[in-house]
Order: structure tokens, then sequence, then C-alpha cells
């Protein structure tokens, strides 16, 4: 059997979802038989996100125009895409920031109200990317496939989650283990 | 005791006559999800969590509002009641702003629990994040977190019914409304304040909390708001 | 009082009015185009013309012709054949008209009695409207006010009265269409004790007035109308819950109470016999769902204005806990005709379920608009083209609005429906209190759904879940549908919620929220489909 192309992204997000993943240990070794990783932060040194890819785990909400961007991209070019992590599925702590208002309250309130010694606004067009007015899960700005909660999924949870993937099948996502917010 | 039979998702019930569907659900240890309800206070049937399909009535009937009647065949956990309820607690994750890994309540809350229960790993609804929902921790030993508040007020009922101090109560409406305290005062300044705390003890999230907590550290002593009702309606006074 | 007394002091009031009265409308529409000032001049006029002792200005209520006001009606009682109406009257006009009645040319605009307007109307709850000065009790008794109450208490048991208002087969006026009959029999079999009677004003569709325009033109009516009620269940106090955003109709029912107290109309033995029944007012703050009985009770009380579940029922449960008696000022209306001109009278007009007449107010995109009364099974056709004389500028009509932000639009080519109950929510929509809004081609459907669900999501007292949070989910769906960024998925979304909101509120606010939308699904389905976009990408 082909090895299947998997994928992971990080969006607006600690990266804990990540580290989460790496506490699969020796599962990972397991995972490494049934997947080529074509992308990932964790996993990988690719610079471009491949065509054709299987499983994509992404993790993060969608907060600024690269999210954006390579939240399109990786949809066009993934079979299924997994939100990975509360700040996908729901956009959890980065979303606090929308409690602000839009982007200029929140930079306002951060870099002016909030600030010390160099009061100013950052601006770097091109280099730093600008801020998206609301930040949103994965899910309202494109399709997901499957939703995989947790802040993070437990290491558990995530083998539980993908595994049956790796055979083609759907995991069971019912009960506290797989389904808790938090 | 007059006794009423009933079935219950095709089990046999007697209860009391004069029971409500929910207090013959919990006798017969069939499980309705609820929200607004609390034990010991009077019940609103606002949440809607609890509508059951009874045969031949064609509209939902909140089990915790609608007496029994002698052979009502009830059904609690229909296809269709199992979409409602998951639209309902979706709706509620979409209208407020829960961030349960930061929430005092995380692995506490009932909120929680219920998108666990009706199966919810997302929700459909488009996110609110309303910005007005305010944090008000000028009262000495609790605080309020709106964002948090999914308006089942429970609170309100506790304080008024069982504390007797009517604190808490309803303002605004539709999206924008609000528990208060007081006249729509600041918490540390409404006198009527016992701090006795029921309004802490009764919230099924982590909207009302004791400062000092932090995130899922938050605990309730539910028992003590029904010991307190037993107390006075029993005249049983050990806990 | 004997009923002779009764009869003798109508004589009296009736002497009082002279030959020629001069009907100038001061309801809140042709106030807003400046009556007051209007009948001013009228009095001016009769004044200058020393025509005092014959013609009578009289301050009367609405006429119904409210998008023509204001309305100046001439009715000679030696006379019947000198019967003049005038439109758009201003004040430089009023001594033209005077000077008319000695026979010089009059420069007001003459308006047509026989218009289909006013021939097809039949009018039982307006009989008074626009005839009598709504702030005189005498002007009422002139015109036989009173009887039906004074008949009640003295000729007929409450049991009989009961039974007279449910052989006439009345029903709810308020937008139901519960039977009368059936809900006073609740509350008249409850055990004796306090019980109250309360009268719905708290009219708030949008587009609607018909409640207001009675208030205005005709309180004594109502306050009839309470007294037979409160006789005929048992209870001796009653409340009109009027909204505080009629001025003019509370201080015109304050002014009818304070006169039915004085004549012993109402009060402690009203005409002299052991019955008692008094009236408060009691103005509501501006919430739309206290017209929801369980939330107005509440309100009335002192309490938040929010609905709770049914049962128990008002007529068990209601205001402090007692039986109460809830009707709309519509409904009331019609009580006093039936009990003197009898069940079968009333039971003779209408349809076979739907009796009596009904009020409307028709609006929207009509020539002439206003507040028609008309007899039940008039078809729909009848009202909008022949009486509304159809769309402005030869338009065409392409649905009428019926039932507020609970009905629904019943497409053009459903317009030979007639109007009774069960064909107005057979076709998806609903009699409602009154509403009618018409709508011609160049009305997107998505946006009337959005309006109404606007009104709804600002409206939901935010009690119960489905309606706090669906009505807002569904409005911002709408909102997506008219930017033209929604998709088929968020299409079927609405239609989730649209069926989940209504099997799931606690409420008839939120229970019928999702009826404009899925009235104009039904029959406007193209115009959402033509505005979805493509479906978000995907492999």
């Amino acid at each position: 059997m082909d090895k299947i192309k998997f994928a992971t992204i990080w969006l607006a997000g600690c990266s804990g979802c990540h580290m989460s993943f790496l506490d699969l240990d020796e599962w990972l070794i397991e995972l490494a038989q049934h997947v080529d990783v074509v992308y990932s932060p964790v996993g990988s040194d690719y610079k471009d996100y491949p065509d054709g890819v299987d499983v994509c785990l992404v993790e993060g909400a969608v907060a600024n125009e690269d999210n954006l961007e390579l939240i399109r991209e990786v949809r066009d070019k993934t079979k299924l895409l997994v939100s990975f992590g509360d700040c996908a599925v729901t956009a959890n702590v980065p979303a606090m920031r929308n409690l602000q208002g839009k982007t200029d309250d929140t930079l306002q309130r951060c870099y002016l109200e909030l600030g010390d010694d160099s009061r100013q606004l950052p601006h770097a067009p091109g280099i730093v990317p600008e801020l998206l007015d609301r930040v949103r899960p994965v899910h309202e700005v494109v399709s997901v496939d499957l939703f995989l909660p947790g802040c993070p999924p437990s290491a558990e949870r995530i083998q539980n989650a993908i595994a049956p993937l790796l055979e083609a099948k759907n995991p069971d996502m019912t009960g506290r283990e797989m389904l808790k917010f938090g | 005791m007059a006794v009423t039979t009933l079935t219950i998702d095709e089990v046999d019930v007697a209860v009391e006559a004069g029971s409500t569907i929910l207090q013959a659900s919990q006798e017969a240890e069939i499980r309705i999800p609820v929200l607004c309800h609390l034990e010991g206070v009077s019940d609103v049937g606002a949440c809607r969590l609890c509508l059951v399909e009874v045969e031949g009535i064609n509209k939902l009937l909140p089990a915790c509002v609608t007496e029994v009647s002698e052979e009502m065949k009830v059904h609690t956990n229909t296809p269709r009641l199992q979409e409602y309820r998951k639209m309902i607690v979706e709706m509620l994750f979409a209208e407020g702003n829960h961030v349960c890994a930061i929430c005092v309540a995380n692995e506490n809350c009932e909120l929680q629990d219920l998108a666990v229960e009706v199966g919810m790993d997302h929700t459909r609804f488009s996110y609110r994040f309303p910005t007005d929902r305010d944090v008000d921790v000028s009262h000495e030993r609790f605080g309020i977190d709106r964002n948090r508040c999914v308006l089942c007020t429970r609170c309100v009922r506790v304080c008024d019914e069982i504390e007797g101090a009517h604190v808490w109560d309803v303002a605004e409406r539709g999206e924008v409304c609000k528990v208060v305290t007081g006249l729509n005062q600041p918490w540390g300044e409404v006198d009527a304040c016992t701090a006795c705390g029921k309004c802490v003890d009764a919230c099924p999230t982590g909207a009302i909390f004791r400062k000092g907590v932090t995130v899922a550290e938050m605990e309730r002593d539910r028992a003590k708001l029904e010991f307190l009702v037993t107390a006075r309606e029993k005249k049983e006074w050990t806990r | 009082m004997e009923w002779a007394e009764l009869q003798e002091w109508a004589d009296q009031a009736r002497q009082k009015r002279k030959n020629i009265r001069v009907y100038c409308c001061t309801s809140t529409g042709c106030q807003a185009s400046n009556s007051p000032a209007v009948k001013k001049a009228m009095d001016k006029a009769v004044k200058e013309a020393n025509l005092g002792t014959e013609v009578q200005v009289v301050s009367v209520g609405c006429m119904g012709f409210c998008g023509q006001g204001p309305i100046v009606e001439v009715e000679n009682s030696q006379d019947p054949n000198h019967y003049r109406l005038y439109e758009q009257v201003t004040p430089e006009q009023a001594p033209s008209i005077i000077k008319g009645l000695q026979g010089e040319i009059v420069t007001a605009t003459p308006g047509n009695p026989n218009h289909p307007f006013f021939a097809h109307q039949l009018q039982i709850v307006r009989e008074h409207s626009g005839q009598i000065d709504p702030e005189s009790i005498e002007e009422y008794l002139a015109v036989g006010g009173y009887q039906g109450l004074h008949h009640s208490l003295f000729e007929m048991s409450p049991e009989e009265v009961v039974q007279e208002i449910t052989r006439s087969g009345l029903r709810g006026r308020g937008g139901a269409g519960f039977p009368t009959g059936l809900k006073w029999s609740t509350v008249a079999k409850m055990p004796p004790g306090q019980k109250y009677v309360i009268c719905n004003a708290d009219e708030g569709d949008p587009g609607a007035f018909m409640d207001r325009s009675v208030l205005e033109s005709d309180p004594h009516r109502i306050i009839e109308g309470m007294a037979i009620a409160g006789y005929a269940v048992g209870a001796d106090h009653g409340y009109i819950y009027v909204r505080a955003e009629y001025p003019l109709a509370i201080s015109r029912l304050e002014k009818a109470i304070k006169q039915a107290k004085r004549n012993n109309v109402l009060g402690t033995q009203i005409f002299g016999s052991a019955i008692n029944f008094s009236v408060e007012i009691r103005v509501g703050a501006g919430a739309f769902v206290c017209g929801e009985e369980t939330a107005l009770i509440a309100s009335v009380s002192g309490g938040r204005g929010v609905p709770r579940p049914r049962p128990p029922y008002p007529a068990v449960v209601g205001l402090y806990g007692k039986p109460t008696l809830i009707n709309n000022v519509e409904t009331l209306g019609n009580i006093a005709p039936i009990i003197t001109k009898g069940a079968d009278w009333y039971a003779s007009i209408g349809t076979g379920k739907s009796k009596g007449t009904k009020i409307f107010s028709l609006t929207g995109n009509v020539i002439y608009n206003g507040l028609i009364e008309v007899p039940m099974g008039i078809t729909l056709r009848e009202i909008v083209e022949e009486m509304g004389g159809g769309v402005p500028n030869g338009g065409q009509v392409k649905a009428v609005q019926t039932g507020g932000p609970s009905g629904g639009c019943i497409p053009a080519d459903q317009l030979d429906i007639s109007v009774d109950y069960e064909s107005l929510s057979a076709a998806g929509s609903m009699m409602g209190s009154g509403g009618m809004v018409v709508m011609d081609q160049d009305t997107s459907m998505v946006g009337v759904a959005k309006y109404y669900m606007e009104f709804c999501q600002e409206e939901s007292c935010g009690k119960c879940i489905p309606c706090r949070a669906g009505t807002v989910q569904m409005y911002d769906l709408l909102k997506k549908l008219l930017a033209e960024e929604a998709t088929a998925a968020d299409l079927a979304q609405l239609q989730e919620l649209c069926d989940m909101v209504k099997a799931t509120s606690l409420c008839g606010l939120g229970q019928t929220s999702p009826n404009p939308v899925l009235s104009t699904l039904r029959y406007f389905e193209s115009e959402y489909q033509d505005l979805l976009q493509p479906a978000m990408s995907k492999v």
C-alpha cells in the first residue's frame, strides 16, 4: 500500500497542538510507516505545500492575511482537512482579540494604550502580515472534514482520531475523551 | 398518595401524581439534558433542552414544567430532539465568548458537559464574538464574567427564592440581554448582596466565580442549595 | 337604573346634537397632517357665519381613509342626501366648507363616499368611529351606548351572556383566532373568587394600527365590552394594557373611564345592580413580546415582561395567580353589538368558521391606504385591487403580507383566496391582528423576510435560547444572502433554523418568527436561489 501524504500546518495558535502531537512518542514511529510527511513545521523542512496531500492537520485560527492565504492553498491541495485543536475549531484564545473590536482597536490597545517606552503602531507591509478584522475558526473560512477539539487534544485523542484515517475509516468522535473542549 | 403511570422511552414509570415529566424520568433513571433547571428553585422552561415528544401532542413539551398524566407516552431522545438539542448547544457557544482553555470552570462546566453529551465537535453557526459583555469584579469575594453567561437565570432564582435577597435580575432584551446586580450597579455596590455565594454555586458555567480561583479550579457546592431547600420544606436540618 | 331611564338618557344626549354635524377627524393619522388646525378653523368659520345654532363641529375618531387625511365629513340629519366628504382638507379651506352649507362653492377636495374603499366595508366594531366625539360619553349614549351592558346585567344571566358569545362564533382578533366563547366559559367555570379581565391593547405589529384607532375613536365601546365580560366571567376588575406609544388612545381611555365612573357605568353597583366592575389602565413600556398574554400578565403585575410556559393558561392561573380573561381590543369591540343585536345576527356574517368582520390596516404599495373593516370571506383581491385601488403608477401586486412578523406573504396569483382564519393559514400566512402590507413587483422578498427577522430578533425577550440566539442567526444568514455572500449550505442552514426555532421556542413570538422566511421561501424560492454563491473551495 502506498504511503499517504500527510501534512500539518500551524496558523494562529500556540503550537501546543503540535507539541501534543509530538507527545505521541513511539507511535510516531508507527505512523511513519504509513505516511510521508510532506509538509509540517515539526516533521519536515519543505517550504512549499505540495499538491495532492491526503490528510492535513490544521492547528490555529485564521487571524492574518498569511493564515488566510495558506489555508486557502492547503484546502485546494488537500483531500481531508482536519481542524486540529480548539483554536482551529472555535478560534479560542486568538479570537479573544475580537472582543476588543476590529484590528485597529486591538492594535491601539496593545501598542499605544498598554505600550511602555516606544509607543508606536507596527507597520511593515510585505514583511509582517496584516491582521484580519476578525479572527475566525477554520471552518468559517474553508470547508473542514474532521474536527478534533481540545486545548490541546491529548496525544491519545490525536492517535484515536488519525489511526482510523490511515485505514480510510472514520474515527468515532463521540464521548468526553474525544470531544471535550478546553 | 395518588399515583400516575406513564411510559418514558418505552419504560413503565409510576410517579406521584402532579410530578413533572423530568421528575418521572429521574425516577426511571432516564437522562434528559437540562440547563436552566436547578434542583431547589422554580422552573422557567427557558433553555428548551428538556423538550420531549409526547404521543398525541404535536408540540414539543418542556419536561421540567409539564405534569405527567395517566398513560402518557413520552419519548425523550428521538433523532429530532437530539438534533434540536445539538443546535441549541451550538448556538450557545456561538452566542457568547466561551473559551474553555482559560475558564475557571473548565472540567467543571455544565455547558462543556452538554457539548460532549450532544456530540458537538464544532458549532455550525457563525460566532458572534459579542464585544459588550463586560466583566465585573467589584465585589469583594466574587466576580462575574458575562462573556461566559448563558442566561439560564439560575443566579436570579437562587438569590430571590433561597437567599431572599433578589440581587440578580435580567436587563435588556434579545441578544443583548444580561444578568445584572442591583439596579444594574457594580456588584460591589449592591447593599442587598449578603455575599452568601449561592449564585456562584448555582452558575452552570464559569460566569460567576470566586475570586482567586484560576483555570479549571472552580468547585461548587450544589448540595448546599438542595440542603437549604430540604431543611426549609421538610424540616430536615442535618446534612 | 331602569331601561326607560337609559333610553331617556340617550334621548337627552341625542337632543344635544345639532342638525348639521361637521366631523373633523382628530385621530393620530389625521393629527399628523394638521387636523387639529382644521377643526379650529372650522369652529371659527361656523362662528363667523353665525351658524352656531344649527351647525356643530365634532372632533371625531378615525374615518379610515388615513392616506387622504385630514378628512372632513358633513352630515345633515334633516337632509340625508346632503352628505359630503372632503379629503386632505387644509385650515384655509374651512370657511369654504361652511359656506358650502349655504350653497356656495367649496374649494376643498371632495371625496367619493361611494368609493369601493367605503362601499365594501361592513362596520361593526367601527360603526361609531368617525361619527361620535370619543371624548364624550353622551355622544356614545346617543348612539345606543351601554345598552348592551344594561341588557346583560338586567335581562341575562352570566351563563346566558357566555352562551350568546359562544353562539356568535366570535374568535379572538389578536391573531390566533381562539374561540372567544370558549375562553370566556373557561374563566367563568373557575371557582368563584377574585378574577380579572384584561384588554390587550399592546398592538405591536409593524404597520398595524387597528386597535389604536378603535381606542382613539370609540373608547367607551371597549369599556362596555370589558364590563360585559366581567359580568359574564365573574370578574370585578379589569385592566387595559396599552402601549405607551399610543398617548392619544391613553388620554381618551382615561377620560372615558372617568366619565363612565361618574355616570355609574363603572364602579360599584353598576346601573344600581349588585354588580361591580372597575377598570384601570396599565401603560406598556414598549416591548412587542408583551402582547403575548403571559408576558402581558407579568408586566401588568409589575414584573419583567417575559412569557412563561403554558399550561397553566391565564384562564386558570393568570394575573396575581387568579383566573384571568384576556381579550384583544377588537374582540371586545364586538361584544356590545353581539349582545344588543344577537348571536344569530352576528353568526350570519362571514364564513363557516370565521364569523363577523375584521379590521385591517391596509398599507404599502397601494393607492388608497387606511383602515378598513370588512366581512370575513371577502377576497384579498377585492381588498387590494378594489378598495385599495391597486398599486400606484400602474404597478403590479407581487404579494400581500398579512399577520405581521408572525404572518406570511401571499403571492399575487392567490389574491382570490377568501380572507378568513383557515384560508390564510392554509396559504402559509395568518390573520394575525390585522396588518396588511401590499408589495409591488420591485419588492425583494428576501428583503421582506430580513425586515421581519430584524424586528423579531430585536423584540425577542431573550428568555429562551432558540428565539434569542436563533433569530439572530437567521437574521445574519438573511443579511449574508442579500449581500450575495451566502452559499447553498447557508440556505439549508436557514431552513433548519426555521424548523428548529418554530418547534422549540417558548412563546408565540419565537414560534412564529420563521413564518415570513418560510412563506417567502414557499412562494419565491427562486429569489433566494438567485442570490446564492458557489460553495467554498474544496477538492
